[in-house]
């Protein structure tokens, strides 16, 4: 006999026979009642019809009978609240039973009674059998806290049993520590703010002790919480480390990687010298590999905490090439992962090995997997420059196969072969076109253009080639008549006699016959920039493009760094912080790594700053990626592209030019609207804050004698925006020369070499005078002081604010922008000081309309002193009146770009605040010598 | 925690729901479904999905899916050991997890899922507590219940529940004292195709079965310890005793358990018992191709190559194959998933077993791209192929005097030769 007759139904209807049955005197027809309801409720039927009747046999001495009322009542006691009331006795009665197993049962039950009226009968029992003797009483009631807070928060609170689940963190038995741990983790979560988990050393010690003798469960729970203590030394990071070592020899594979979790974050704290950090280091590899031994659903988790790990720390595994060698019979999901890996892993040593996997990988049967694989090939030339060449052969043996798929996939990777290493594989391109007629895709049709275009020069029959994808020109993708477009500006740019007419014909698709925005405002672009000045096109169109960095889809260094706090959990097999999907208004608190602090020096380096301390302003930076220069040179193909390029320029500043000047000069006969282009200078001044200002506001420093004064520094340029690049700086003048004083900081893990800086056109021709000279590498977690001379010869644009200097920093990873406010001091010349009748009759000459009044408030000093401090930084007093007790000084000063500006100032004795009187005949600068003078007079 | 639990079959019924906070709708199993056609291949289906509201994650075991949903942010891995653990339960209690087995126990099936979750929470999952709280069906006791009217469930509360030895009962007591260990290996390789080691490690596992009456305490040393560098140990095991002396000591649970796991890495060098000679081609527009395959022995150790199965899945392509074994047999599925499988018994080293043919192609389709991987199985019987070999077993605590045995045992685990 077995369960499944309870599945059985007769004619009559099935709750009317289990009604009879249920109210049966015998015993055991009763029960077997109970189980045939039991069995209905687990296929999802609906049997709440018998709920007066199953509660009715509650009262019983048959554990057997008893649990499985218990577990019908869990299930329908939300639906008919008023009849659950009825149970509410019994499970009082059952709280006080000489049995621990009904004790516990009873509570447990009771908890998961989610109806309100219920739960108020609960708060007496519960507070029991959280003080009763019995500690399977205890875990269980410290679980039953964490249900009735899910159900009401306040009653819990208002109980108190949130201080009674933290004394049992101190409670004798490691079991009910757990419980208690669990209890409090989940209601934690909901409440991030409130001090529920305040863990002290004390407390420390405690979870550590209970760690070893609780179950693997429990064990998972005092881990995760471990987690989240911050040690306040390096040796408790380390003694800590050493108890939690252990567990990365557990059989529970969740156990091993919360446990990886506790020793990721802790290790930072560890000095690199320490001998115990090697040898964690090497403890670590094991583990993580065993893992991969296991269930295909654990490899998934752990190889996607794996993939953070080695982007984190890459000597864990570097030796370990081999076990993520993909096996045929792997689920896809894993082998993808996989792969991803081993690329991360690739380095010169193992390069030979990856390929030949690699290779043969690209001739197994699933599609996304080939795929994947050709393109790891690609990734794997950019990243190991000695294997570039390899890469290249094998893929254009992959190109032979003439699988479609695989041959549209290599030439995706090919394009980006190119601009990592141009000039360097175009024997190729012969057997790429080839294969022209094959590619359907999109992304291989837009990457074989682009190869088409930007070799335009090598390839005899371009034109024809191009031509015939012009044929179905309004089909294409969008992406593909992008490039299409760009392609045949090249191709006109390279050899403009015979293409003329083909410039002519997708000009013309672009921006007549298009509704495509950015394919129209792309094509008016082009067809201005080519009537406008052919060489100007050809500077824009034909600039050098960056070379593409190394590994364009690393976790950015700060997000890693939180994604390391949360091993193991759902955040990291999406590789998303919390807050970024967790559901609803559940706050999340960000994590971040701990600072190094060691036990005997009490204050490090600047490596030792905060990594979590938000800075105070943040200063705006462009986004490097997708905007219009990226557009308009073309580098809108696939991932790996990054920002427009330095050495580019020159073509980048033509192209502002071309949007904030010459858009009257418009070539003939085309008929159309400005707006669309003209909004998008505006775009580009835009993400200048204006609370800019006020960085420079802030007080320190004194004021520079010798010169004027300066700033302290100001992040411009925030790590996080910069794939681990932090730049701070400030502007100085000293004897004549401006200058803009730097200071680099590599928080990324890689090194950083080949700085190069560039500026925008801006207001009054700033650009720098030398090149940028870091002379060293800049290692992880140093940093470099540089001052770079300035001079105002660059080109000039007026920006809005007039003040903005927009800055392009290079290195080897990638191009950063950001933009910057100059304090207008940094450009009063020396030789600002006017003659007094030039004064007077330069100030009566500037119309009053130009004249600009302000007050500077709170700047109780005398006019002497006000003199001197203005004559540091070139503001020049030529004379001083006293009327009506008014102290009167009239002032000069002059901007580099020879703009005159005349002052006046009123100071009243007593009164804090300074009137300035401006003039000046270009008014728009008066606002920004106020905020110079304000600055000035306040530091 | 973890919120509830579907237990689904391959055609996709859900016969089985268990929610351990508010009742979960069926209907959130709709975006498994739907990833499940997505994945085509049962295996592919990915173990985490994310829905609007809920988080599932699911393992597929026995042709049944375990699909759990969660509400909250939870160690994937902790979702997944679970599952597997409510797996093994179900096999340990009933012989086998099928949706029949489940179906059959129903009530037991419940009463244990209540048992090993309180709200989301692990409760008891250690088989030896769970068994003293809910009694495993065997047909005697069915027929006593139902004369008696005595339960299956237990009404004490299990003696290990708290002790610091939760995975032991106390009272245990046996007539014939014993301790079984089995030391079982098993290759994983990757064989290219001039048949040099792209990659290879050893799984090990030593499974015990101890019955051994009171508190037995063990000590289990190895003549080779050094070997074990990588381990993964049951609670049980005392981690100092292993970390100063290299020795397994432990109060062992009762019955079957797995005592330890370990892998010896592809950087010791490993062993590779077999070799195979193939020759698989297709001719260009021909519809038909060359199959050879030749089995031999390699490193052995002097011991016999045992229970040898090929698996080969077939491209797509292929239509039918003639072949000729020297010995055992071959099955070929023309229809479905084109795996051919040879039973080849043991290998001869005076007569190599070699398996030769035809593929038939469907004709006019393009000679097939891929090159199929030979997935091989065989066994060694009284060999650890690591060389890994137990010294002795002591017992204290107890003065009986235990019967003690050890078995070696090697297996190819994930062996594949590519061509």
């Amino acid at each position: 006999m077995t369960d499944s007759k309870y599945f059985t139904t007769t004619k009559k209807g099935e709750i009317f026979e289990l009604k009879a049955e249920l109210n049966s005197d015998k015993k055991e027809k009763k029960k077997e009642a109970v189980k045939k309801v039991i069995a209905s409720m687990t296929v999802g039927k609906d049997v709440s019809a018998l709920f007066p009747d199953v509660v009715n046999c509650m009262q019983t001495d048959n554990l057997e009978l008893k649990k499985l009322v218990y577990l019908y009542l869990m299930n329908y006691a939300k639906s008919q609240p008023d009849m659950a009331i009825m149970a509410v006795n019994t499970f009082v009665k059952d709280c006080e039973d000489p049995n621990p197993l009904i004790r516990a049962l009873a509570v447990r039950t009771m908890g998961c009674i989610r109806v309100d009226k219920i739960t108020e009968y609960l708060c007496e029992p519960l507070r029991k059998c959280l003080k009763d003797e019995d500690p399977y009483v205890r875990k269980t009631a410290a679980v039953c806290v964490a249900k009735l807070h899910d159900i009401n928060a306040q009653l819990v609170e208002d109980q108190g049993f949130l201080d009674t689940l933290k004394d049992l963190i101190s409670d004798s038995n490691p079991m009910v520590v757990a419980n208690a741990v669990a209890a409090l983790s989940e209601i934690a979560e909901s409440h991030p703010s409130s001090n529920l988990l305040d863990l002290n050393p004390q407390s420390i010690n405690k979870l550590l002790t209970a760690l070893n003798e609780c179950t693997e469960w429990g064990q998972i729970f005092i881990l995760d919480c471990l987690a989240n203590y911050t040690p306040k030394d390096d040796r408790e990071a380390q003694s800590i480390c050493e108890r939690v070592t252990p567990r990365l020899s557990h059989a529970n594979s969740a156990v091993v990687l919360s446990a990886v979790k506790v020793l990721m974050k802790f290790m930072e704290m560890l000095s690199k010298d320490l001998d115990y950090y090697g040898t964690l280091l090497k403890k670590l590899a094991p583990p993580l590999v065993t893992l991969l031994s296991a269930e295909p659903e654990l490899q998934y988790v752990a190889l996607r905490n794996i993939n953070l790990i080695v982007q984190k720390r890459p000597e864990i595994l570097k030796h370990e090439m081999k076990v993520f060698f993909v096996k045929y019979n792997d689920p896809i999901y894993v082998k993808l992962e996989k792969l991803d890996i081993m690329i991360r892993l690739a380095s010169q040593a193992n390069i030979a090995q990856v390929l030949a996997e690699l290779k043969e990988y690209a001739t197994e049967v699933d599609v996304d997997f080939v795929r994947k694989a050709v393109r790891a090939i690609g990734r794997c030339a950019i990243k190991v420059e000695q294997s570039a060449e390899r890469c290249v052969s094998t893929l254009l043996d992959l190109i032979q196969t003439k699988v479609n798929y695989v041959v549209q996939e290599a030439i995706v990777v090919i394009k980006d072969i190119f601009r990592k290493y141009p000039n360097k594989y175009e024997s190729v391109i012969a057997t790429l076109c080839e294969n022209l007629d094959s590619l359907d895709e999109p992304e291989a049709r837009a990457a074989m253009i682009w190869i088409v275009g930007e070799y335009a020069e090598r390839i005899d029959n371009a034109d024809e080639l191009l031509e015939s994808f012009l044929e179905g020109f309004h089909d294409e993708s969008t992406q593909v008549q992008l490039q299409l477009l760009t392609a045949i500006v090249k191709l006109f740019l390279k050899k403009p006699t015979e293409t003329q007419e083909l410039v002519q014909q997708v000009l013309s698709l672009a921006t007549q016959d298009s509704d495509n925005p950015d394919l129209r405002d792309r094509g008016y672009i082009y067809w201005r920039l080519l009537s406008t000045d052919p060489v100007a096109a050809k500077e824009v169109v034909l600039a050098e493009k960056p070379l593409i960095s190394e590994e364009t889809d690393l976790i950015e260094p700060t997000l890693l760094d939180e994604l390391i706090c949360y091993i193991g959990t759902l955040a990291s097999v999406y590789h998303k912080p919390p807050s970024a999907f967790v559901e609803g208004g559940r706050g999340v608190v960000h994590k971040s790594l701990p600072p190094r602090t060691a036990s005997n020096e009490s204050a490090e380096s600047p490596e030792a700053a905060p990594t979590g301390a938000p800075p105070v302003e943040q200063p705006d930076v462009i986004p490097p990626q997708g905007d219009l220069l990226g557009d308009l040179l073309n580098l809108d193909l696939g991932p790996p592209v990054s920002g427009p390029p330095l050495a580019a320029s020159s073509a980048q500043m033509g192209a502002v030019d071309l949007l904030g000047g010459g858009l009257d000069s418009l070539i003939g006969g085309t008929n159309f609207t400005s707006p669309p282009a003209a909004a998008v200078p505006a775009s580009l001044g835009a993400p200048i804050g204006s609370g800019l200002s006020d960085l420079f506001d802030l007080t320190s420093g004194v004021g520079n004698l010798s010169g004027s004064y300066v700033a302290p520094k100001a992040v411009w340029l925030p790590a996080m925006k910069a794939k681990g690049l932090e730049i701070s700086g400030t502007f100085t003048r000293q004897v004549g020369s401006i200058s803009m004083d730097l200071q680099l900081t590599n928080k990324a893990l890689q090194v950083m070499t080949d700085f190069a800086i560039q500026f925008n056109r801006n207001s009054f021709g700033l650009a720098p005078a030398a090149p940028l000279q870091v002379h060293a590498p800049l290692s992880p977690n140093q940093s470099v002081e540089i001052s770079l001379p300035l001079n105002t010869v660059g080109s000039v644009m007026k920006m809005e604010p007039l003040n903005n200097l927009q800055v392009a920093v290079k290195n080897n990873i990638d191009v950063f922008y950001f933009s910057t406010l100059y304090p207008l001091h940094i450009l009063f010349v020396e030789d600002g000081k006017m003659d007094r009748q030039m004064f007077l009759a330069t100030w009566k000459d500037i119309p009053n309309e130009n004249e600009a009044q302000f007050q500077i408030r709170d700047c109780p000093l005398s006019a002497e002193a006000v003199s001197s401090k203005l004559q540091g930084s070139n503001v020049f007093t030529i004379a001083k009146r006293n009327v009506e007790g008014q102290d009167m000084l009239y002032q000069s000063l002059k901007l580099t770009n020879g703009i005159w500006v005349l002052a006046e100032l009123r100071i009243q004795p007593g009164n804090p605040s300074l009137t300035l009187s401006l003039k000046c005949r270009a008014p728009e600068v008066s606002q920004h010598v106020y905020q110079a003078y304000e600055t000035i007079l306040k530091n | 925690m973890i919120h509830s639990l579907f237990l689904i079959n391959c055609s996709g019924d859900i016969f089985l729901e268990k929610h351990w906070k508010s009742v979960v709708s069926q209907s959130v199993c709709d975006y498994f479904f739907e990833a499940q056609e997505k994945a085509a291949d049962v295996e592919n289906v990915p173990p985490v999905i994310s829905t609007p509201h809920h988080y599932l994650i699911s393992i597929y075991r026995d042709k049944l899916f375990f699909v759990s949903v969660i509400q909250t942010e939870v160690p994937p891995l902790f979702v997944i050991e679970f599952l597997h653990r409510v797996a093994d339960t179900f096999q340990d209690y009933f012989g086998e997890c099928s949706e029949a087995a489940i179906k059959d126990n129903v009530v037991i099936v419940y009463e244990l899922l209540e048992e090993m979750l309180d709200n989301g929470f692990p409760l008891a999952t250690e088989s030896n507590i769970l068994k003293e709280l809910i009694k495993p069906p065997t047909i005697l006791r069915s027929v006593v219940n139902s004369i008696t009217g005595s339960s299956n469930v237990g009404d004490t509360l299990p003696t290990g529940q708290l002790s610091n030895i939760p995975w032991r009962r106390a009272g245990v007591k046996y007539t014939n004292n014993e301790a079984y260990f089995d030391v079982v290996e098993e290759i994983d390789a990757i064989i290219d195709k001039s048949g040099s080691t792209v990659f290879a490690e050893i799984q090990g596992v030593i499974d015990a079965c101890i019955k051994l009456s009171g508190m037995p305490d063990l000590s289990l040393s190895f003549m080779n310890p050094r070997l074990l560098d990588d381990v993964s140990f049951h609670p049980c095991i005392r981690f100092k005793r292993w970390e100063s002396e290299r020795v397994l000591s432990f109060i062992p649970p009762d019955g079957n358990f797995r005592l330890i796991s370990y892998r010896v890495s592809s950087q010791n060098l490993v062993a590779i018992p077999v070799y195979v000679k193939h020759c698989i081609s297709f001719k260009e527009n021909s519809a038909c191709g060359r199959f050879d395959i030749t089995i031999g022995p390699k490193q052995n150790m002097g011991k016999t190559i045992e229970g040898i199965t090929v698996t080969v899945h077939m491209p797509k392509v292929v239509l039918n194959m003639n072949l000729t074994p020297t010995q055992g047999s071959y099955t070929f599925d023309p229809v479905t998933k084109k795996v051919l499988t040879w039973d080849v018994g043991k290998i001869t080293p005076q007569k190599l077993p070699s398996l030769k043919g035809l593929v038939n192609l469907q004709s006019g389709a393009p000679k097939p791209e891929e090159n199929p991987s030979l997935n091989i199985q065989f066994k060694i019987q009284q060999l650890a192929i690591s060389g890994l070999k137990v010294n002795r077993l002591d017992m204290y605590g107890e003065k009986y005097k235990p019967f003690k045995g050890v078995k070696y045992v090697t297996k190819a685990g994930k062996f594949q030769v590519r061509t």
